[in-house]
């Protein structure tokens, strides 16, 4: 599945990095404790977190990730948003809590 | 080949340009995929523990063959004990750092998992010297 296939079924907001939309999904990781991304995160998949700062796009840069969640309509900063413009790597963002929107992620993903 | 880097202690926009840049690098010289995602894991992390921890820091990476060998030398506080920090979920980050998600304890033990020779050493009050060994 690709990120811009999960948009309109999960009612995701794209806040930068539209270039990024055709990136393939392998799956989804979630944490707000940045080593346990680096360290347990693997390529294509999308992350969901409430921290919106300019780190969280150079790790899913570095990981190759293929989209970022921010939940509860948490807003990224200025410099987070220009990075993920840069790296085409899309950050989505939802007004639902980190259990709802993993929870449907996963129900999607796993009816394919 | 010789990269070299410079990182400013508390600049968190920095973290992670020396690990981006190298991970082009290797990529351009055909090193192995597998190879590069756990050099770019344990590089990140040292990148993020001088500007966590440390007042300035110089990276320099050397490329040969068979091998990158990575050497961060910084000024700061040094690792009083070493075997501690090691462990996983040992941290004494300051309040802001923990809010921004790091502070987890889990950066050396990435750096341990991810490269095939891992040595710090440090000066208490005044240093530390992380260099770790990755084959291709
Ligand atoms: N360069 C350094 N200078 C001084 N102290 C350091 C340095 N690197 C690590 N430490 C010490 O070792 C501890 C453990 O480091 P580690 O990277 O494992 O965790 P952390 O940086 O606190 O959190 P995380 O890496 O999960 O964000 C640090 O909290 C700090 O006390
Ligand atoms: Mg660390």
């Amino acid at each position: 599945m690709k990120v811009s296939e999960i948009i309109d079924q999960l009612g995701l907001k794209v806040i930068s990095g539209e270039k990024g939309l055709d990136r393939g999904i392998s799956g989804a990781y979630v944490s707000d404790l940045l080593s346990d991304v680096m360290g347990n995160a693997r390529e294509g998949q999308i992350w969901i977190t409430l921290q919106v700062h300019q780190n969280v796009m150079a790790i899913a840069s570095l990981k190759d990730l293929a989209a970022v969640i921010l939940v509860k309509d948490l807003q990224a900063n200025e410099n987070t948003i220009h990075h993920s413009d840069e790296e085409q790597i899309p950050i989505l963002s939802t007004s639902l809590s980190t259990y709802e929107i993993t929870g449907k992620l996963y129900a999607l993903l796993n009816k394919q | 080949m010789e990269l070299n880097f410079s990182i400013e202690g508390g600049d968190f926009t920095q973290a992670g340009q020396a690990s981006s840049r190298v991970k082009k690098v290797l990529k351009q010289l055909g090193v192995d995929v597998k190879c590069i995602k756990s050099i770019v894991i344990a590089l990140y992390e040292a990148e993020v523990n001088v500007v966590a921890h440390a007042h300035r820091g110089h990276i320099l990476i050397q490329i040969e063959k068979d091998r990158i060998t990575t050497t961060i030398e910084d000024e700061g506080p040094g690792i009083p004990d070493i075997n501690l920090a090691m462990q996983e979920g040992f941290s004494t980050a300051s309040k802001k750092v923990r809010e921004m998600g790091f502070g987890a304890g889990m950066g050396l033990p990435n750096m341990k998992k991810n490269t095939d020779d891992l040595q710090i050493s440090s000066v208490i009050g005044k240093s530390t010297i992380v260099k770790m060994v990755n084959y291709f």
